[in-house]
This record gives C-alpha cells, sequence and structure tokens, in this order.
C-alpha cells in the first residue's frame, strides 16, 4: 500500500491504530527483531545456543529440587516433561514482558530523533522472545522423544496456538508496561519483581490442583499465562483440570490486551517529550 | 500550484516543571495528586504561531539563534511530537534528517548498519539493495563493509550515515544540522549532494547555524526568535535580518535571562570600546556580569567562532589554576582578558557558557560578535593574505645557513 501522499499533522491525532501503517512499516518489525537477535548473540562462543540451554538448565534445576526433593506431582506426566513444557512458554511470556516494558526506554535515542509506528518497538522485542521460544521447541521436541511420551496428534494446531496466545498475552501486558515506563521510570524496578511473582503465581512448576483452595483458584487464574500453559500441556494428557479457569484466564487476556493497546495509543505521541 | 507543505499557525506548549529530569518519579505523582502546592509547573511556549508555506522544488531554510524553536519546529515536522495548536498539510512524503545514523548499532557490521538506518528513514528493502553500492561509494569505506561499526573512526561512521541519507528520495527533505559534524571536505561533498537533490525538484528544509550553507542551498528562509516567526522571504534578506537582529554591534550586550536556571550572566561588555572593532594584534577585553541565587564560584567559558561556523577559540576558568579557587558570589564581574588574540580579518562570534565549579547553566550561543581589521602590523607594508586562515600565530622565526 503506497503512503498517502496528503496528510495533516495536528494536535488530534490520537486514539485511532493506523493498522495501514503498521502494514507499511513491516520491514521494520524484520529489521528490529533481526538486529535485536543479533545483538543478543554477538561474541559469545555458544551463540543462538543460549536459547536452548537457558529453559534446558532451568528445567534440571527444578527437576532436582521440585521433583525429587520436594516431591511436587505432576500428573501422568514425567516432572521433567512437565516443567519444561512450563518453561518453554513461561519462557516466552518473560524475557519477552522483560524487553518490550524496557524497549521504550531503550531506544529512547531512535524515538527521538525519528517517526516511525512506537508499536514496532515492543512488538519487535517480543518477535525475539518468540524467536527464542522456537528455538527451545526443537529441544522439546527431542525431549519427548527421549521420554516416549505419547502426544495426541491435534498438539499441531493446539502448540501454535498456544504460543500465539502467549505472545498476545506478552504484547498486552508488554505494551502497556513500556507506555508506563517512559513515563514513570518507577517501572524499572517493578517489572523484574511482577515477572517473579507471577512465576509463582502461574502453575508453571506445579500443578493448579496443589492449590485446594477452588477461590484461590480463580484468583491465580486471572494470570495471563495461566491458559497458555494449561492449554500447552493438555495434548500431553488429554485432560485438563476445569475449563472455567481457562476461559478466566483467556478473559483477563483480552483486557489486558485492551487496556496496554488503549494506554500505549493514548500517550504514544508524547514518547519523544518524555523519553 | 499548491504549496507542497503548509504550516498553520502552529504552536508547542511545553509544561515546565522545577524538578530535576525530564520525566516523573510515580511518588512525584502521587505526591502532586495529595498536595496543595499546584504551582510548580509552569507553561512554555516553544513555538507561537508559526506559519509558513513551502512550493514544491523550492528551498527553505529555517534559521534563528539556540531557543528560537528550530528544533520543536523540526520535531513537529517530522511528526515525532504533536503540535498543540495549529496543523501542518503536507502533499508529499517528508523524510526527516534530525541527526545521522540514527540507529546505528556499534555491534553490527557497515553493512547491516547500512539496512538498518535506510529502513529506519523510512527506506524499503528493496529501495536499499538498488542503491547499496552507490551508497557504499559514495561513503568510502567499502573495505569496512564487514567489520562491525565498532572499530571504525568516527569520521567513518559519519561517512556512512549520511551516505545513507543521501540515497533518501522523499518528496521533501527536513535536514538539521548535520553538516555541523565532519571535515570540510566531506561537509563540501555533503552540500554538494544536497544542492543535487534541490535542483532535481525536491523540496528541502534546511535548518543551520551556518549562513553560508543557507544562503548557498536555500531560495528562501524564515527567521523564528523566541518561538515565533517574524520574518520570512529571500534568503539574503532573511540573514540579514537575523545578523542585524541577532549579532547586535553594541559594546554592552544584555544577555537573554535563561527560563529556570540559578544563576545567570546578565551582561557582555566589549571593555573599553565604542564599538566591537579590534585592529589586528590587538589585545581584546571581555567582561560579563553575572547573577546567582546562591553564592557560586562563577565559572564562564567562550567560544570564538568565526562567521560561518567554524569554533576557533575555547576557554574557561573552570579548568584553569588562577588562585581565586575560593572566591564566591552572588552577582559580580568577570573579567576575560583574552589578550593579543591572533585573529585575521574578518566577523567573528563569540559564544558564552557560564555555571559553578561543577556544571553550566546558562549557555547562550552566538552571543555576540565582533570585528578585527587588518593594519600593518610591524610596518612592512605588507599585509598577510586574507583568507589563509583565521588564526595567525607569532611564530618565532630564527634563520641559520
Amino acid at each position: 500500500m503506497p503512503e498517502p501522499t496528503e496528510f495533516t499533522i495536528d494536535a488530534s491525532r490520537r486514539g485511532v491504530f493506523h493498522f495501514s501503517e503498521l502494514w507499511r512499516y513491516r520491514e521494520l518489525f524484520f529489521f528490529f527483531t533481526w538486529r535485536d537477535i543479533k545483538i543478543k548473540y554477538k561474541q559469545t562462543v555458544l551463540g543462538f545456543l543460549w536459547a536452548i540451554l537457558q529453559p534446558l538448565l532451568m528445567m534440571v534445576i527444578f527437576t532436582f529440587f521440585f521433583g525429587r526433593a520436594l516431591n511436587i506431582p505432576s500428573g501422568n506426566l514425567p516432572y521433567p516433561i512437565y516443567v519444561f513444557s512450563g518453561l518453554l512458554v513461561w519462557n516466552l511470556f518473560s524475557s519477552g514482558l522483560t524487553s518490550a516494558a524496557n524497549s521504550m526506554v531503550s531506544n529512547a535515542p531512535i524515538i527521538k530523533k525519528i517517526y516511525f509506528p512506537r508499536l514496532v518497538i515492543p512488538i519487535s522485542s517480543i518477535l525475539v522472545a518468540l524467536f527464542d521460544t522456537l528455538m527451545g521447541f526443537v529441544l522439546f521436541a527431542l525431549l519427548l522423544i527421549a521420554y516416549q511420551q505419547p502426544v495426541f496428534w491435534w498438539a499441531v494446531l493446539v502448540w501454535p496456538m498456544c504460543i500465539l496466545v502467549g505472545a498476545l498475552a506478552t504484547l498486552g501486558l508488554g505494551v502497556w508496561l513500556s507506555a508506563l515506563n517512559v513515563k514513570y521510570r518507577d517501572f524499572r524496578y517493578v517489572i523484574p519483581f511482577l515477572v517473579q511473582v507471577l512465576f509463582f503465581l502461574t502453575p508453571v512448576i506445579y500443578p493448579i490442583t496443589l492449590i485446594d483452595v477452588p477461590a484461590l483458584q480463580y484468583a491465580l487464574a486471572l494470570s495471563p499465562m495461566y491458559a497458555v500453559v494449561e492449554l500447552f500441556r493438555y495434548p500431553l494428557t488429554g485432560q485438563w483440570h476445569d475449563g472455567w479457569l481457562v476461559a478466566i484466564s483467556l478473559g483477563a487476556n483480552v483486557i489486558f490486551l485492551l487496556i496496554g493497546a488503549v494506554y500505549f495509543k493514548r500517550t504514544e505521541d508524547f514518547f519523544a517529550d518524555f523519553a | 500550484m499548491k504549496p507542497i507543505l503548509e504550516v498553520d499557525h502552529v504552536g508547542k506548549k511545553y509544561r515546565i516543571s522545577h524538578r530535576a529530569g525530564p520525566y516523573l518519579s510515580f511518588r512525584e505523582r502521587l505526591w502532586h495528586t495529595f498536595s496543595f502546592d499546584k504551582t510548580e509547573a509552569e507553561d512554555f511556549w516553544a513555538l507561537r504561531e508559526v506559519s509558513f508555506s513551502v512550493m514544491p522544488g523550492e528551498s527553505m531554510g529555517i534559521i534563528g539563534r539556540n531557543g528560537a524553536g528550530k528544533s520543536t519546529l523540526l520535531k513537529i515536522l517530522s511528526k515525532i511530537t504533536p503540535p498543540t495548536t495549529g496543523r501542518i498539510v503536507s502533499r508529499g512524503r517528508i523524510a526527516s534528517l534530525l541527526e545521522v545514523g540514527t540507529g546505528f548499532h556499534p555491534e553490527l557490521t557497515g553493512r547491516e548498519n547500512v539496512f538498518l538506518n535506510g529502513s529506519l528513514l523510512g527506506m524499503k528493502r528493496k529501495e536499499i539493495e538498488q542503491k547499496f553500492d552507490e551508497i557504499v561509494a559514495f561513503s568510502g569505506v567499502e573495505k569496512f563493509l564487514d567489520t562491525p561499526l565498532k572499530h571504525y573512526s568516527s569520521g567513518m561512521q559519519l561517512r556512512l550515515a549520511f551516505a545513507v541519507a543521501a540515497f533518501l528520495e522523499p518528496e521533501i527533505l527536513i535536514i538539521d544540522e548535520v553538516l555541523a559534524v565532519g571535515d570540510a571536505e566531506f561537509q563540501k561533498k555533503c552540500l554538494g549532494k544536497m544542492e543535487d537533490v534541490s535542483k532535481s525538484g525536491r523540496t528541502i528544509l534546511f535548518v543551520s547555524h551556518n549562513m553560508a550553507a543557507v544562503e548557498n542551498l536555500c531560495d528562501r528562509a524564515v527567521l523564528l526568535e523566541g518561538g515565533q516567526h517574524i520574518f520570512a522571504g529571500p534568503v539574503a534578506d532573511v540573514i540579514e535580518q537575523y545578523n542585524s537582529r541577532n549579532l547586535v554591534s553594541q559594546t554592552e550586550i544584555k544577555l537573554p535571562k535563561p527560563l529556570d536556571a540559578h544563576a545567570w550572566l546578565d551582561t557582555l561588555t566589549f571593555a573599553d570600546r565604542q564599538e566591537p572593532v579590534y585592529y589586528f594584534g590587538e589585545s581584546i577585553v571581555l567582561r560579563a556580569t553575572y547573577v546567582s541565587e546562591k553564592e557560586i564560584h562563577p565559572c564562564l567559558g567562550m567560544v570564538v567562532s568565526s562567521i560561518d561556523g567554524t569554533k576557533l577559540i575555547n576557554a574557561n576558568n573552570r579548568y584553569q589554576k588562577d588562585g581565586q579557587e575560593t572566591f564566591r558570589g552572588t552577582t559580580g564581574t568577570i573579567t576575560c582578558q583574552l589578550g593579543a588574540v591572533p585573529l585575521m580579518e574578518g566577523k567573528y562570534t563569540v559564544s558564552l557558557f557560564f555555571g559553578d565549579e561543577k556544571s553550566d547553566t546558562h549557555i547562550i550561543e552566538q552571543a555576540a560578535t565582533f570585528e578585527v581589521k587588518e593594519r600593518d602590523l610591524w610596518g612592512t607594508k605588507k599585509t598577510p593574505p586574507r583568507k589563509a586562515s583565521y588564526l595567525w600565530w607569532p611564530v618565532q622565526f630564527t634563520l641559520t645557513n
């Protein structure tokens, strides 16, 4: 789509999403993502292997402490499979959220000098996390083979969908936090804390059935990643605990996405003045 | 024919709050909500009621002193920040170059940076691929294309950055003072390239302190002062206006008081002069008065530049040891003995940097101008060639065989 040649710049260009404009700048998504992936693994000996090593080491540690030492139940799945399937999507969320939330501030020099749809920046940092997740997925597949874990065939539909929903969950909170972070640098300290808290509130390393108070279960389902983690394991076990919990979590996702998008859009024009 | 760019009563208001940082902390926000004292923010109009229009193919210069609102205007035109009032109608694709090499990353190679920067400036990947060889040839860094940018010299980085920008092909090109950097030869090359651009029928908006460059490149110009546009017309007239308004030839100059500084300069005087004119080899004495809210150790820096913007002389008592380090005061005079400054015939400007021993609080670019006239200093009936250089150095020559 060619750029319209006549346009107006005035005080009231807030409030609407210009999807056509985002589309016009599609190459920029690629360049930002490509830049961040390149820089992330530049001057590292192991390079892209780090994307696989991190979740692998986490899995080993969690398996040892929680699976063996604390004997946390994992349903009918081997604990390593259980924890890795959770960590895979969780890492998408945690690293995507952290980098998206800081992306506006770390790209401030560019924001101050060049115009482009600001949404490109947080979305690209989530795409970087998505890349790592896909690398981790390769390892996950190997792990499934090693443990001879049966998988329902419709996993090929459910898994990509889970990853997409996970990316959207990350996007909602991510763009909201990135906009807040431009204005209030307090969020620099809030974000790592928030990610840590959500990690323990989301049943990544333990099943939600471990909590036997139904009200508390509903509260925990508000975590945007609950549905993703639960659905991701669905093709492995063929069962889930409570459909309502998944629905609540998906609903929370939609709300976060709306809040994030609206807040971002409302403040976007003034990023250059604050950054 | 309709103008390609119409700027219609554009204004930009900033809220200046008397705090340290430009961004808020959440605590401050909360505190502000619950406190009765709401006076800490004050409105500041960086631009007010600016209107002008540019016809297709025209080159428009935007000139004015620091703080006149040039950068704010460029930011609004580039869609980086929205105007508070008014509107701009553009009938062409705008590309703006507020800085060369935006988004350059030191870890990426030259080749990678060309693509990243080009795409940030709004070029399509295909477009960059097509022009890639030309860009590289213009920059002259062919050999280092696959070397990370961090190993480039700053001159090489600049050349590569400008090369990318030079091959942008928007209908309207907005250029900030990117030419103020780089070596003279490369500046010339860039100016030449920009002249080509304007001759090819594209519209250019050019902001610079470099009057020679503005005059060279632009047909018309707008003069901004204090956020308001006060004069527009053919470039030569506007530059004349600028010179007569801003570089007033007085011996005592009342300096503009900054908005938010706690210590500032009040006046600058060319001591013992009727007018700021010196003959070659004469001693120059400047006298500045200052006011401060607290007792400070006043530190004054000055940069003497030629009229085309080349910085020639730099001095600052902050960095010198003069036995007066314990001096403190709230008002006073700083006398600067420049001695017999070896400036050749020509016009020069003085920029001032005032503050305490730690940092500058009041910066006035081109605060004053003075002239140096030719004379036969040694009675040899011969005077050195004028355009050879700005500075005459009193070298001690010893002849032997």
